[in-house]
C-alpha cells in the first residue's frame, strides 16, 4: 500500500508544482509531468504484484469526518482497473507536454496540468476507496477536475456548453449513487465497504432496486445510452491527451462502480443480466452508428466509446445471467470478456485519441473532410493509428479481438446450453456483436482512410509534418501494447482468476479455473496463428519482391477513367463513405441533409451539407428539462427577493420542526 | 498427412471453381467461353508482369494484396472438408475464421481508399456497408448449426452434420443453407449483389476497389478471391451435403462434387438474374438473416 500512498502524494505534489509561480510555465509543466510519470510508475508496482498473486492490502488512517474513514483497500479488482489508469496517465502526461504547448496559451498551462494531476489522483482514490463517503468525495473531484479540463478553451462557446452538459449530467448521475450508498448504509449500518457486503442477505427486490440505482448512477459516468449525452460533447472539447484519459479510463470508473456494487449484492436475479445486455446492445449498436455518421474525428471516437462501453456491458450482463441461471462457464467468460475489454479499450482508445491529437496539432482541424494524405507526411502517427483502428474493430491479431472472442465464446456457450432463457440472449449478443463489428470496421476504415490516405484536401494537411518524438513515443508504446496484450493473452487467465476470486459468488461452488481453462487452448492457437500470419506474410512479401526485382515498376496517376482534370475534391469524403449505412439507419440517426444549387444545364455552384444532431438531447432531454423549467417557474413567487419573506420561511420551518420534535 | 490434403486441394483447385462459373455462364449465353483452366492462365500472366503504382499511394496499397493472400492461406488451416478434419481446430475457430475474413476486407478497403479515387471510394464504401449486414447473417446461421450440433468448433460442427440430423431438422438446416448461400453470394461479389464482369465502374463493388492494382499484386488479389470462394464454399457444401460414410475417398469426392455443383449454381444464378439495385441489397441480406432466424426458431 505504501507505494500507492507515495504515488498519490507525488501526484498532488505535481499538481502544486504546476501552479506555484516559481519558474516559467513551460518548465513547471514539464517538471510536473515528469513527477506524475514517476508517480504512475511507483503506483503500478503494487497493482502488478496484487494481480500476479500477492495478497491485497488495506490502509486505514484516522480521520475526523462523520460517517467517513480514510480507508483504502487494494484488491485484485481495484488493481485491475488501476493498471490502465496509471499506465494511460503516464502516456498522456508524456504526450501532453509538447501537445499543450500548442493547444493552449501559457496562462492556462498551470491550471491545465494541476487539473490533470488531480484528475489522475482522484481516479486512483476512487479505485482504492473502501468507504462510501471517501469514494463520493474522490468521485466528485474526478468530475470537477475533468470539468476544468473540458472548458480549458473557455473562449469557445461550444466548449462552455459542453462543460455545462457534462457537469449537469455527472451530478444527476451522482444523485443515484448517493441514494444507493445511503440505502446501503441504512441496511448495513456503516458506509464502510467491508460492511456493505452484508447487503447480500437483503431481499431480492430491494437488491434489485439498489442495482438499478447503481446502473443509473454509474451508467451515466460510463456512458450508457441514453445517459451518454454528455460524452460526445465533453470528450472532444478537452485537450486530446485528456480526451484519451477520459475516454480510455475515466468512463471505466463507472464500470468499476457497477462491478463493485455487484460484488456487494451477492446472488443476482436474471433480470439484472437482461438489463445490462439490453443496455449493452442498444449502446453498442447506436453508439457505433452515431460514430459512423460523424465527420469530427474526436466526436467519432467519443461515440465509439459509447459503443465499447456497450460491449463491456454485454459481457458483464452475460456474466450476470450465467451467474443467476447457474451456468458457470457463461458467467466466468462473460465477466472476463467484459473486464478484459476495459483494459483493451483503454489501450486502443487512448492510442486513437492521442493520434487524433497529433493530427489536430498538425492540421488545425477536427474535421476529417479537411484532411487526407497524412500517412505520407506523418508515417509514425499513421501506422500507430492504423493499429488502433484494427484493434478497436476487434480484428485479429490485435487485442480487441481477444476480448470480443471471450464474449463470443461465452455467448456461444449460452447458445449451446439447453435452456432458451440463456440461449436467446446469447444469440442476441452474437448477432449484436457481429453487427457492431461490421459497422465498426466501416467506421474506422473511413476514419483511417479519410485522414491518412488519398490526397490532402486542404493546404494545411499538405504541409503537415510528423510530430515530436515525445508525442510519437506514447503512441508507439500503446500500439505495441495492442499487439503484446494479444500475444500474451493465454497468460492473462491467471489474472482473471484472481479478479473474479474477489467476487463472493465465485468463491463458492465450482472452480473458476476450469471455466477459464476452456479458452486457454483457443487463445494459444490464436496467438500461434498470429505468428504464423507474419511468417506467411513474410514469405509472400519476399516472393513479391523477388518477382518484381528485375521488372519494370512505374508510377503514374490514379486511374481516373480518362478524365482530364482530376482534383482532390473528387475524392470520396467521410460523409460519402458512410452514406449507404447512414441512409439505411436514418430512422434512428436523424441525419439532416441540405442540398442546393445543382440545376440548369451549366450548374455553377452547389453545396451539400449533412449533419447528425444529438437526437437524445434534442428529442429527450431538452423537452424534459424545458418541462421542469416551466414547472419550477410556477413556484418562483416563493423566491421573491424580499428578506422579510425569507425570515418568515425560516420561522415557519422552525415552528414545524419544533412541533414535529414535540410530537 | 491427410490433414494437409484439404489445404493442398484448395490451393491447387480454387481457381478452377472460377473457371467453372465462367464456363456455365458462357453456356447460358450460348457462347463456347474460355477454357475451364483460363483463371490459371490469367494468374500466370499476372505473375509474369511488372507493376504500375499510382503516385498517390503508400505502403498500405502495396500491403493490401499480400495481406489478403496471407489470410486466404491462413484460413485454410482451420477449414474442414466434410468428414476430412481441419489441420488445426479449436473451440471458437469459426469466430476466428470470420474475423480473419473481416481483416482481409478491411485491408482491401483501405488499399482501395489509398488511391484517392472516387470510384474506388465508392466500391469501398459499398463493400463495408453490405458486409456489415452480411456478417450478422453469417453468424446467425452458424450459431443455429452450432446449437444443433452442440459444438463451436467448425471441424466438429461440419462433422456433426449427417443424414440423421438432416432427417430430423430438415427445415431449419435448409433455411440456414439458403441464408448462408445468400451471404456467400454477397461475400464473393456475385450476382445478384455484385457483378464481377461488368464494365462500368459505377456499378461495381469488389472489382472497382482493385482497379488500380496491377501485375503481381493483382494476381495475389485474384488468387485470394478464388481462395475465399473455396473457403466459404466448403463451409456451405459441408453443411448442405451430409455424406459422412467414413471412407475418405467417397467423402472427399462428394465434397468436391458439391463444390463443383456450387460453382455451377453460382453460374446459373449469374446467368438468369440481373444484379439487384444497390438499395435492394440490404433487403436481401436482412432476408438472409431472417432465413436463419426462422431456422433457429423451428429447430
Amino acid at each position: 500500500m505504501f507505494p500507492l500512498l507515495v504515488s498519490l502524494g507525488l501526484m498532488l505534489f505535481a499538481a502544486v508544482v504546476a501552479i506555484v509561480p516559481v519558474a516559467k510555465p513551460q518548465t513547471r509543466a514539464k517538471l510536473s509531468a515528469i513527477i506524475a510519470v514517476v508517480a504512475d510508475g511507483i503506483g503500478l508496482v503494487p497493482c502488478v504484484s496484487v494481480l500476479t498473486g500477492h495478497p491485497g492490502m488495506t490502509f486505514v488512517a484516522p480521520w475526523q469526518m462523520p460517517f467517513c474513514s480514510f480507508a483504502l483497500n487494494l484488491d485484485a479488482l481495484s488493481a485491475f482497473f488501476l493498471v490502465p489508469i496509471l499506465g494511460l496517465s503516464m502516456a498522456a502526461a508524456v504526450f501532453g507536454v509538447p501537445y499543450l504547448r500548442h493547444a493552449t496559451d501559457e496562462a492556462n498551462l498551470g491550471a491545465a496540468w494541476c487539473s490533470f494531476h488531480i484528475l489522475v489522483a482522484s481516479m486512483v482514490t476512487v479505485m482504492l476507496a473502501a468507504n462510501g463517503l471517501l469514494f463520493l468525495i474522490a468521485w466528485e473531484l474526478t468530475v470537477l477536475s475533468s470539468f476544468f479540463l473540458v472548458v480549458l478553451d473557455r473562449d469557445n462557446e461550444v466548449n462552455r456548453q459542453a462543460g455545462w452538459i457534462y457537469l449537469t449530467a455527472s451530478h444527476l448521475g451522482t444523485v443515484f449513487i448517493i441514494l444507493c450508498f445511503l440505502l446501503l448504509e441504512r441496511e448495513t449500518g456503516s458506509l464502510d465497504f467491508s460492511a456493505f457486503s452484508h447487503a447480500a442477505l437483503l431481499s431480492p427486490a430491494f437488491k434489485g432496486f439498489l442495482f438499478l440505482l447503481a446502473v443509473l448512477g454509474f451508467g451515466t459516468k460510463a456512458g450508457f445510452i441514453p445517459f451518454h449525452v454528455w460524452l460526445p460533447e465533453a470528450h472532444p472539447a478537452a485537450p486530446s491527451h485528456v480526451s484519451a484519459l477520459m475516454s480510455g479510463v475515466m468512463i471505466k470508473t463507472g464500470i468499476y462502480g457497477i462491478v463493485r456494487i455487484l460484488y456487494f449484492l451477492g446472488h443476482p436475479s436474471p433480470w439484472w443480466g437482461w438489463l445490462l445486455i439490453t443496455i449493452g446492445l442498444v449502446s453498442g449498436v447506436l453508439g457505433i452508428l452515431f460514430a459512423l455518421s460523424q465527420n469530427d474525428i474526436k466526436k467519432l471516437l467519443a461515440y465509439c466509446s459509447v459503443e465499447n462501453i456497450g460491449i463491456i456491458a454485454m459481457g458483464l450482463g452475460l456474466g450476470l445471467l450465467g451467474l443467476s441461471l447457474g451456468n458457470r462457464d457463461v458467467a466466468v467468460l462473460g465477466f472476463a470478456g467484459g473486464l478484459l475489454h476495459v483494459l483493451n479499450h483503454a489501450v486502443f482508445k487512448g492510442l486513437l485519441f492521442l493520434g487524433s491529437g497529433a493530427v489536430l496539432e498538425q492540421t488545425g482541424t477536427r474535421d476529417m473532410d479537411r484532411m487526407g494524405g497524412l500517412l505520407k507526411r506523418m508515417p509514425y502517427t499513421g501506422a500507430t493509428f492504423l493499429v488502433g483502428c484494427l484493434s478497436i474493430c476487434g480484428l485479429p491479431p490485435f487485442n480487441g479481438f481477444i476480448s470480443e472472442f471471450f464474449i463470443y465464446f461465452a455467448a456461444f456457450a449460452a447458445v449451446l446450453n439447453g435452456s432458451l432463457s440463456l440461449a436467446v440472449p446469447g444469440l442476441f449478443i452474437i448477432v449484436g456483436l457481429s453487427l457492431i463489428g461490421g459497422l465498426a470496421a466501416s467506421c474506422f476504415a473511413k476514419a483511417f482512410s479519410i485522414i491518412f490516405l488519398g490526397n490532402p484536401r486542404q493546404a494545411r494537411a499538405a504541409e503537415a509534418q510528423e510530430v515530436a518524438w515525445s508525442m510519437r513515443g506514447p503512441m508507439m508504446v500503446l500500439a505495441s501494447l495492442c499487439a503484446v496484450i494479444s500475444f500474451v493473452a493465454p497468460s492473462l487467465l491467471g489474472i482473471f482468476e484472481r479478479v473474479l476470486g474477489v467476487f463472493p459468488e465465485f468463491s463458492t461452488g465450482p472452480d473458476v479455473t476450469s471455466s477459464l481453462a476452456q479458452v486457454a487452448t483457443p487463445l494459444f492457437i490464436i496467438t500461434a496463428s498470429g505468428f504464423l500470419f507474419f511468417t506467411i506474410l513474410g514469405s509472400i512479401v519476399m516472393t513479391r519482391v523477388g518477382l518484381l526485382a528485375n521488372r519494370k515498376v512505374e508510377t503514374s496517376v490514379t486511374w481516373d477513367c480518362g478524365y482530364a482534370q482530376p482534383s482532390v475534391k473528387m475524392q470520396y469524403t467521410g460523409s460519402s463513405f458512410s452514406q449507404p449505412l447512414v441512409e439505411l439507419f436514418n430512422s434512428v440517426l436523424g441525419t439532416e441533409t441540405q442540398m442546393s444549387g445543382v440545376d440548369g444545364y451549366f450548374p455553377r455552384k452547389g453545396s451539400f451539407l449533412s449533419h447528425s444532431a444529438n437526437i437524445f438531447i434534442e428529442k429527450l432531454f431538452k423537452p424534459a428539462f424545458t418541462r421542469i423549467e416551466t414547472l419550477s417557474h410556477r413556484f418562483s413567487w416563493i423566491q421573491n427577493g424580499v428578506v422579510q419573506a425569507y425570515v418568515f420561511y425560516i420561522t415557519i420551518t422552525l415552528v414545524f420542526l419544533l412541533i414535529g420534535g414535540l410530537m | 498427412m491427410i490433414r494437409l490434403l484439404h489445404p493442398l486441394l484448395a490451393l491447387l483447385f480454387a481457381p478452377l471453381l472460377q473457371g467453372i462459373i465462367m464456363k456455365t455462364q458462357a453456356f447460358f449465353a450460348g457462347r463456347q467461353g474460355p477454357p475451364v483452366i483460363q483463371p490459371y492462365h490469367d494468374l500466370a500472366r499476372l505473375f509474369r508482369k511488372g507493376a504500375v503504382f499510382s503516385e498517390t499511394t503508400t505502403w498500405v496499397f502495396r500491403a493490401g494484396p499480400a495481406i489478403g493472400l496471407t489470410i486466404g492461406i491462413l484460413c485454410l488451416i482451420f477449414l474442414p472438408l466434410g468428414n476430412m478434419p481441419a489441420m488445426v481446430s479449436f473451440h471458437g475457430d469459426l469466430i476466428f475464421l470470420i474475423y480473419l475474413l473481416s481483416l482481409h476486407r478491411f485491408f482491401t478497403v483501405i488499399a482501395a481508399m489509398d488511391t484517392g479515387s472516387a470510384f474506388e471510394g465508392m466500391g469501398a464504401s459499398r463493400e463495408m456497408s453490405f458486409s456489415a449486414l452480411a456478417e450478422p447473417a453469417f453468424f446467425f446461421g452458424l450459431a443455429t448449426i452450432a446449437r444443433l450440433t452442440g459444438t463451436l468448433s467448425l471441424d466438429q460442427l461440419i462433422h456433426g452434420i449427417n443424414i440423421n440430423l438432416w432427417q430430423t431438422h430438415v427445415g431449419s438446416l435448409a433455411l440456414v443453407v439458403v441464408g448462408l448461400f445468400l451471404v456467400f453470394l454477397a461475400e464473393n461479389s456475385r450476382i445478384p449483389v455484385d457483378d464481377p464482369s461488368t464494365h462500368l465502374e459505377l456499378t461495381m463493388i469488389h472489382e472497382v476497389m482493385v482497379l488500380d492494382h496491377s501485375g503481381v499484386d493483382f494476381g495475389f488479389i485474384e488468387y485470394a478471391a478464388a481462395l475465399k470462394l473455396w473457403i466459404l464454399g466448403s463451409v456451405i457444401v459441408g453443411i448442405a451435403i451430409p455424406v459422412r460414410t467414413g471412407i475418405p475417398g467417397i467423402d472427399i469426392s462428394a465434397m468436391c462434387l458439391g463444390l463443383i455443383c456450387l460453382a455451377v449454381i453460382i453460374g446459373i444464378v449469374g446467368s438468369i438474374m440481373a444484379r439487384l439495385r444497390l438499395l435492394q441489397v440490404p433487403q436481401l441480406l436482412v432476408g438472409a438473416c431472417i432465413f436463419s432466424v426462422i431456422g433457429f426458431l423451428i429447430q
